[in-house]
């Protein structure tokens, strides 16, 4: 049988609560959202934690997808579910959502787990982030006193498991920038339903009047963090969508991206899988924008 | 004294076998019927090892080696021991002043209970915390201190021979390799080269079966339970094999078989993984003991991934050759990698299993087959995953080297079966390596697959799609197994015979319990050996209770694994149900004022020949068993029997399997299309069953083929010690249309009801059915000949671009 180590538990009221008690334990306490991470690392003996603080209760205060403006908003204990069946989420941004959270492990899965649990575990291959990558996020952080900042996926991953968030900060919601003539797509190649990726790239475009006006590609399980493909999205923007474009893309992703050999597979094939699909979710992002 | 605390509502019997309720709509017979245990299971009732909570009832964990190979040179409990919940440490040690260090395994080597002078594998057992409460015992391993001098490790089966290889079983006297065990083999070498000398094709591929594990949703466990007062030993251990492994306990801790009590409630599935006796079991035993109170042992899943029987491990050089268009002959060459201990699960007589039915469903001219086992520093096993003691292993060689002759000469891979089969006029057929295979029609069940899969549709569909680029698949595999082990003249596990005891009991009202030694895992033994006494005797299977899974209530036997519950004791019910029918004869005789001879059976009643209205129904015969006041002398009253049956042979269950994969081309994905199964074990007792232990089976061989392997790096150290590295496959990786079934009917000539086993026949079939799929897509496309499974998604890309290689 798996047990944790010892490990203190307490409920949040709200946000600020929460914050406050990160900051009275003194880097010693986790989150608890979802759990699905957390909760096996913590019975494997990888994360032990002296405390837990469960942000469960802060559903009415931290679970909505809204528009505002031109951003779509998500708070940090959205679940997988919620993203997987909004239809203010489908209609903004079709496809990626809806496909990056259908191959996102399991039911059981995505009825707990969280965006903010997704984002701050950081695990390179995770699904969501990749969507959250491709369409330019930004993570709202809060801390102590109700500061508040806010990063860029960039800022915000900074390699396998480990995020910009401070030690007295939490991720409260996710921002992101509507365009129309949105397109979008989620590629997966996973060993399994409910895997890992082996490789996924997603891609986000927008087209107005045969032109992209908008590109965003990341790649996923091929770096320390999931992988935003510049060059690519570079190479995109103003151009005219077209198959050979985008094979183009596929292989600038190839290029860029730096695969380990693991389990999964050796890095040359992760490297050539990250180029195929880069190009899949590039034409299938295209074909289906909104015009 | 102990008692069991049960939670209000549950199903408060021990032994197991309890009905819940009546099935609706249940045959008085063979027949469709719902399993009479899914009442309980379905509602989140079963009784699992891990709900047995004993008064005092003091738990445990185990610390295991971070190395596959090093020197023990101390360890250090003291901490530990200071830890205010612990009860006891065990090491080595402490087991030798018990004699039970070392303990034997079922393959007569021996095996450490717990490490003392070295480790052999990673995750072998070290020490055993005994605790209050699970938390304390994990809490207590971060406290113990062993110091290790690491030792290379062998992990490559083809370098455990080296001159230069470690030795890793410097514990046994004379050992001066790491051979586990002589060469074996089987077939007549002669004729063999004979046949090869005089063929026209030959094919030649070095087959890798590799490491996979079966995985039961249960782990192994068990809580052992000492009464230090009377001597009595209580263990709850879910296995396989109940009073085998009483009498290996018997055996090894030198306790008074009487006085040990095994009792299996619900077991969460075993799949050979419950077959051994493992270390766990053997320290929770001595924990009670030292410990005076009940110890629970219960693994988590790395540990059942990375130290119970695995499976399979096999590395094949083959051989088989055509002349004239048929298959002539097949030579092997085979590697069994065994690991630190040999504890692999076999009739003892074969060291290989039933590996040497390696010849399949094919009429061969020429057969030989060799192999060499070795130790190398893995976990131990290997156990017969769903297979029959290595026809797994066998089926997969034939079936995928079938394939591969067939491309050698050009011809299609069912025409070459076809033209190969043995004949239904050849049963009982002798195989070149010496096997009797009892009755068969292989055509039949050949030609019914192609029909229902369009085979000649299929291949047009195959050439279409390529023109387009796209790849797809159609792999054949036709298997023929040898299960229900076995006659005890040729078959034994430790000297004890393989058979099987039932003992049949129709009480006053017509109702009857039924004891058997077979166990239950989820076969459905409650309802399938209930339909045997239906048939038999025309009760109605609702008022049969199936009683199984205690030693102290149910007759002596060898248990469930090898699909041998239907073949052996289901022949012990048949013929136990017979002996009373045979006793309801003469008090149906008295009762009806008749020379027992001249009463006619129909089912549920015997009756006067040429007088049907004249009869006694079995609920008035049982009643009058009970109650005649003047029985004659020799007739004794009651109505029971008991019955140990022997089988006079294996049975012989086969089956044509297509699968339709369609591969992409960009990622080597396999996307498992159809799947066309047609099975033929002879007589089945109840459809549904069947049924679902060939959708079972089949998903296991999805899993094995594209997703399944227990690997290990250059250190030993082992890769798939949990869900995220050991991949089961799910419903999504099963064709979205279902299952595609199919039956031929060739009873088994020898088995009192005529039927076969079949529980492992579909995971025996359709791993090298899928394989086959996934090469002939890379075939037609790309011309590659082989490749060994699992099919990952980077393993298929590397074949497709010519670089295919063994797993590592």
């Amino acid at each position: 049988m798996q047990t944790p180590a010892p490990c203190e538990y307490s409920r949040a009221t709200s946000v600020d609560d929460a914050i406050a008690q990160l900051q009275a334990l003194g880097g010693n306490a986790r989150i608890l959202a979802g759990g699905y991470s957390l909760i096996p690392m913590m019975k494997l003996r990888l994360a032990n934690p002296g405390h837990v603080i469960d942000i469960n209760p802060l559903e009415s205060e931290l679970n909505y997808i809204r528009q505002e403006g031109n951003e779509i908003r998500i708070g940090a204990l959205t679940r997988h579910v919620n993203m997987l069946e909004s239809d203010l989420l489908s209609q903004v941004f079709p496809h990626i959502f809806r496909e990056a959270e259908a191959v996102l492990a399991d039911p059981v899965v995505r009825n707990r787990g969280t965006m903010g649990g997704s984002l701050c575990q950081s695990d390179p291959a995770e699904d969501l982030s990749g969507v959250v990558v491709a369409l330019k996020g930004e993570a709202v952080l809060r801390g102590p006193g109700g500061a508040e900042r806010v990063v860029g996926m960039e800022e915000f991953h900074l390699g396998p498991y480990m995020t910009s968030v401070q030690p007295t900060e939490m991720l409260i919601e996710v921002r992101i920038p509507t365009h129309s003539g949105f397109g979008g797509a989620h590629e997966k190649v996973e060993r399994r339903a409910g895997d890992f990726a082996i490789v996924a790239a997603s891609a986000a475009l927008a087209i107005e009047g045969g032109r992209i006006t908008f590109a965003g590609v990341a790649c996923s399980a091929v770096g320390p963090t999931t992988l935003h493909i510049e060059r690519a999205e570079k190479a995109l923007v103003g151009q005219a969508p077209s198959e050979d474009l985008f094979a183009q893309c596929g292989q600038m992703a190839a290029a860029d991206c730096s695969p380990n050999s693991d389990g999964r597979g050796p890095a040359d094939y992760k490297r050539h899988v990250a180029g195929v699909l880069t190009t899949r979710a590039l034409s299938r992002a295209a074909a289906t924008a909104v015009s | 004294m102990a008692t069991i605390e049960t939670t209000p509502g549950r199903n408060p019997g021990w032994a197991g076998g309890g009905t819940w309720g009546e099935v609706t709509d249940a045959p008085i017979g063979f027949g469709h019927m719902k399993r009479k245990e899914d009442a309980r299971f379905i509602r989140g009732l079963g009784d699992y090892m891990d709900d047995v909570r004993l008064p005092g009832m003091l738990h445990s964990a185990i610390l295991r080696s971070p190395y596959a190979h090093a020197t023990i040179n101390s360890i250090d409990t003291s901490a530990a021991l200071a830890h205010p919940k612990v009860a006891a440490v065990v090491i080595a040690k402490d087991l030798e002043t018990l004699g039970l260090a070392w303990m034997p395994t079922i393959s007569y080597d021996t095996q450490a209970v717990l490490a003392g002078d070295k480790v052999r594998f990673h995750l072998q057992e070290v020490a055993f915390v005994i605790a209050t409460d699970a938390y304390a015992a994990q809490d207590a391993l971060q406290l113990i201190e062993v110091d290790y001098d690491v030792l290379p490790a062998v992990v490559n089966c083809r370098k455990a021979l080296d001159p230069d290889a470690p030795l890793i079983r410097d514990d046994k006297v004379g050992q001066v390799d790491n051979l586990a065990s002589p060469l074996w083999e089987a077939g007549d070498k002669a004729t063999c080269d004979r046949v090869f000398a005089e063929a026209d094709v030959v094919a030649i591929r070095t087959v890798l079966d590799p490491r996979s594990h079966p995985c039961p949703m249960e782990t192994c466990g068990m809580v052992a339970d000492m009464n230090p007062a009377t001597g009595q030993l209580n263990i709850y251990n879910g296995n396989q094999a109940p009073h085998a492994h009483r009498t290996v306990y018997a055996q090894v801790a030198g306790l008074p078989e009487q006085n040990i009590r095994i009792l299996c409630n619900d077991i969460g599935g075993g799949f050979g993984n419950k077959v051994p006796v493992y270390p766990g079991y053997v320290c929770a035993i001595a924990g009670s003991i030292v410990a005076g109170a009940p110890v629970k042992w219960i693994e988590d899943r790395s540990e059942n991934l990375a130290s119970t029987g695995f499976a399979r491990d096999y590395l094949m050089y083959s051989e088989m050759c055509s002349k004239g268009g048929k298959i002539t002959g097949l030579r092997v060459d085979a590697i069994a990698d065994h690991g630190a201990f040999d504890s692999t699960a076999q009739a003892t007589k074969f060291p290989a299993g039933f590996f040497h039915i390696v010849t399949g469903s094919y009429d061969l001219q020429g057969a030989h087959c060799q192999v060499k086992a070795v130790y190398t520093n893995k976990a131990p096993g290997g156990v017969a995953y769903r297979c029959s003691f290595r026809i797994t292993e066998a089926v997969y060689l034939v079936e995928r080297m079938v394939d591969a002759l067939a491309m050698e000469m050009r011809t299609d891979p069912v025409d070459l079966r076809m033209r190969s089969f043995i004949r239904s006029d050849q049963f009982p057929y002798e195989s070149a390596t010496g096997w009797v295979y009892d009755s068969g029609d292989y055509h039949k069940a050949m030609k019914l697959a192609l029909e229902m899969a369009d085979y000649d549709g299929l291949r047009r569909e195959q050439q279409e799609k390529l023109a387009k680029g796209e790849l797809m698949g159609i792999g054949i595999s036709f298997f023929t197994e040898g299960v229900g082990a076995g006659p005890r003249r040729h078959m034994d596990i430790l000297g004890l015979a393989m058979n099987d005891g039932a003992e049949l009991r129709v009480h006053p009202s017509g109702k009857a319990v039924v004891s058997i030694s077979a166990q239950t895992q989820g076969q459905g033994h409650e309802t399938t050996f209930a339909q045997i006494v239906a048939e038999e005797l025309g009760i109605s299977p609702n008022h049969i209770m199936v009683r199984h899974g205690d030693t102290d209530k149910t007759p002596y036997g060898l248990g469930t694994y090898g699909s041998r519950s239907t073949p052996v004791s289901g022949g012990a019910v048949a013929v136990v149900s017979r002996k009373v029918r045979d006793k309801a004869r003469q008090f149906a005789a008295l009762m009806l004022e008749s020379r027992a001879e001249d009463l006619a059976w129909e089912k549920g009643r015997w009756f006067v020949r040429g007088d049907p209205e004249r009869g006694a129904t079995i609920e008035r015969i049982a009643e009058y068993a009970y109650s005649a006041t003047n029985l004659p002398e020799g007739l004794e009253g009651g109505l029971d029997a008991n019955a140990v049956y022997d089988p006079p042979n294996l049975t012989y269950p086969f089956g044509a399997y297509i699968a339709v994969v369609d591969v992409d081309p960009g990622t080597g994905k396999v996307h498992m299309r159809r799947f066309i199964a047609v099975d033929d074990c002879g007589v089945r007792i109840n459809p549904l069953v069947v049924e679902g232990q060939i959708h079972g089976g089949l998903v296991e061989g999805i899993g094995q083929a594209l997703m399944e392997i227990i690997s290990f790096d250059e250190s030993g150290n082992c890769m798939n010690a949990s869900f995220m590295d050991y991949l089961l496959p799910t419903a999504l990786e099963c064709p979205e249309h279902g299952f595609e079934l199919g039956e031929t009917v060739t009873p088994c000539p020898h088995h009192p009801i005529g039927a076969k086993g079949v529980g492992e026949s579909p995971c025996v079939g359709s791993p090298p059915c899928i394989a086959n799929a996934v090469v002939d897509a890379l075939y037609h496309a790309k011309g590659i000949k082989y490749m060994d499974i699992p099919c990952f998604p980077a393993r298929v890309w590397a074949a497709m671009n010519g670089n295919a290689q063994p797993p590592q």
